[in-house]
């Protein structure tokens, strides 16, 4: 099966990249925003993500359950809009599925992401097609069990993850949004990328680079 | 970008401290960015909170008032507010009597209030009844997109539900008016240039000099489709049309709402009353209250949106109650 184990810090410096990412890119993601949203998406995700890393450098909690639902919670409270709860919501699940471990292997963050991609579902009753983040996120998911199902590394499943939440992310560009503002567009939506699927796509290519080079 | 601000990342809270300095009769809660009545109202009245982006004022804080509502959370601009937020005015605002929370049909408004009432519901014991507008007809196929917009309604219901409240009905008869509300208006809305969103420094789309776009939302979104500019007569009859398709106004009273998006003047959007007014009167609908101005805006948008609401004499009465906030006052 999958080989090796992720400590904690390693998961915080995931979210260091992810925060550096978002913010770097918090134009491209307004402008993709404008496109077909509200113009707001980057600079959600740079103020959330930045509150995230102030709380967590502040002190960072020594179990996976503590650290995802201090990040669910700062997101939920800092971002606002839709994509608060939703990834708020996403580290909340992974958070309540992971339990008070310090240390992660394939399977259990696996199963973690998945109760987060479940949270978002819950949350924003989003299916396969709708034009959202889900739809890059369920295949980096099915990307990644698959990959550890066959023997690869973690580190080598989160790549295969990636190029699957970048290939689902750019599939998105033709789609009809079906949920969010962007739906209020109609066939308007389509020949945009979704700026949740793009984000998404963000954080599953920062968790491939962060185990890849930890 | 030319804009009346400091810094792109302050407007929120630096317009949070004009509006303290300007209305004594408000009391702001800068951590949590609140607006409260100062003076809380009477113990065992239902209370009301809405809240919902910036970038729409007067609505919801210009509305905090006797009459009206008990408190505005304010979120970033065309941001929803959060969960901790809306958490908090609830526990503030109760008089024993529970809470409305007035929610407008964003997706992001509706998941961070749904939010907040779970949390609510784990931790403090205050009763909450939510009401979501949803009174756009752009929409058309509500099936496959998040569903009707909560627009210009909002600002009616919060004012006739207000007043209904402040007589001391209880929540279920508060809720229930707010229904009732809710589906007797419709709102339609249109618009000449885009919006400049402080944090984008840029307008949220292009919109040609000759071309206006006919059914948008409140938050520069684009609307269903994008037209050759017309003449107000014209402009008038494909906000009032779509309106009537879809409600029958005729045989009760109506209270009609022209609406400023923001950067259209005052003479524009009564020329457009004019038409609209012309165009219902010809329809058979008997307007018996009327609002022209800025009530719900879009930040630097200019453009109008129209809203019809299907009154009744319980309505105007309550219509007609003193209410004395920034935004509105009379009687008071």
């Amino acid at each position: 099966m999958m080989t090796g184990t992720i400590p904690l810090s390693t998961l915080v410096s995931w979210l260091d990249a992810f925060r550096t990412e978002v913010t770097e890119q918090r134009a491209h993601l307004t402008e993709l925003d404008s496109a077909i949203g509200d113009a707001d998406h980057g600079a959600n995700m740079a103020r959330g993500m930045a509150a995230v890393m102030e709380k967590l450098e502040a002190g960072t909690p020594a179990t996976a359950d503590e650290l995802f639902k201090s990040v669910g919670m700062t997101l939920v409270t800092s971002v606002g809009g839709a994509s608060g709860p939703l990834y708020g919501t996403f580290f909340l699940r992974m958070g309540m599925t992971a339990g008070a471990v310090a240390e992660f292997d394939g399977a259990a963050l696996a199963a973690a992401l998945r109760a987060g991609l479940d949270g978002i579902v819950a949350r924003g009753k989003a299916e396969a097609g709708d034009k959202t983040m889900f739809d890059a996120l369920a295949p980096a998911l099915d990307a990644f069990d698959a990959a550890l199902a066959s023997g690869s590394s973690i580190a080598d499943a989160a790549a295969a993850a990636a190029d699957a939440a970048e290939a689902g992310r750019d599939a998105t560009e033709p789609l009809v949004a079906r949920k969010g503002r962007a739906s209020y567009l109609g066939e308007r939506s389509a020949g945009h990328l979704d700026p949740g699927a793009a984000s998404s796509a963000i954080l599953v290519r920062t968790l491939a680079d962060t185990l890849g080079s930890s | 970008m030319k804009k009346l601000i400091n810094s792109p990342e302050n407007v929120l809270a630096d317009a949070l401290a004009g509006v303290a300095a300007a209305h004594p009769d408000v009391r702001v809660d800068f951590t949590n960015r609140i607006i409260y009545r100062a003076t809380p109202k009477a113990d065992g009245k239902v209370a009301l909170i809405s809240g919902g982006g910036s970038g729409h004022e007067p609505l919801h804080g210009g509305f905090v008032g006797p009459g009206m509502l008990d408190a505005a959370c304010a979120g970033e601009v065309f941001t929803s507010p959060t969960p901790d937020q809306m958490q908090e005015a609830t526990k503030v605002v109760d008089r024993g009597a529970g809470v409305l929370h007035i929610v407008k049909n964003y997706t992001g408004d509706v998941m961070n209030f749904e939010m907040a009432g779970e949390l609510a519901a784990a931790e403090s014991g205050v009763e909450v009844a939510t009401i979501v507008t949803d009174d756009d007809v752009a929409v058309q196929d509500s099936t496959w997109t998040a569903g009707r917009r909560g627009v210009g309604v909002t600002v009616l219901l919060e004012k006739i539900v207000g007043a209904a409240a402040e007589e001391g009905r209880d929540l279920a008869a508060v809720h229930a008016l707010a229904t009732k509300v809710n589906e007797s208006g419709r709102s339609m809305g249109m618009a000449l240039t885009s919006c400049t969103v402080p944090a984008a420094g840029k307008p949220t789309f292009d919109l040609p000099d000759d071309q206006m776009e006919i059914g948008i939302g409140i938050h520069g979104e684009p609307g269903r489709h994008r037209v050759p500019l017309a003449p107000a007569s014209e402009i008038a009859q494909q906000l009032v049309e779509p309106i009537l398709a879809d409600l029958d106004f005729t045989g009760s009273p109506a209270i009609v709402m022209l609406n400023g998006m923001g950067a259209s003047p005052l003479i524009e959007l009564y020329l457009m009353y004019g038409e609209v007014a012309k165009l219902l009167e010809k329809a058979g609908v008997k307007i018996a209250r009327n609002l022209v101005g800025n009530y719900i805006t879009s930040l630097d948008m200019a453009g109008c949106s129209v809203t019809v609401l299907k009154a009744d004499d319980e309505i105007l009465k309550l219509w007609d109650a003193p209410v004395n906030t920034a935004g509105l006052r009379w009687g008071a």
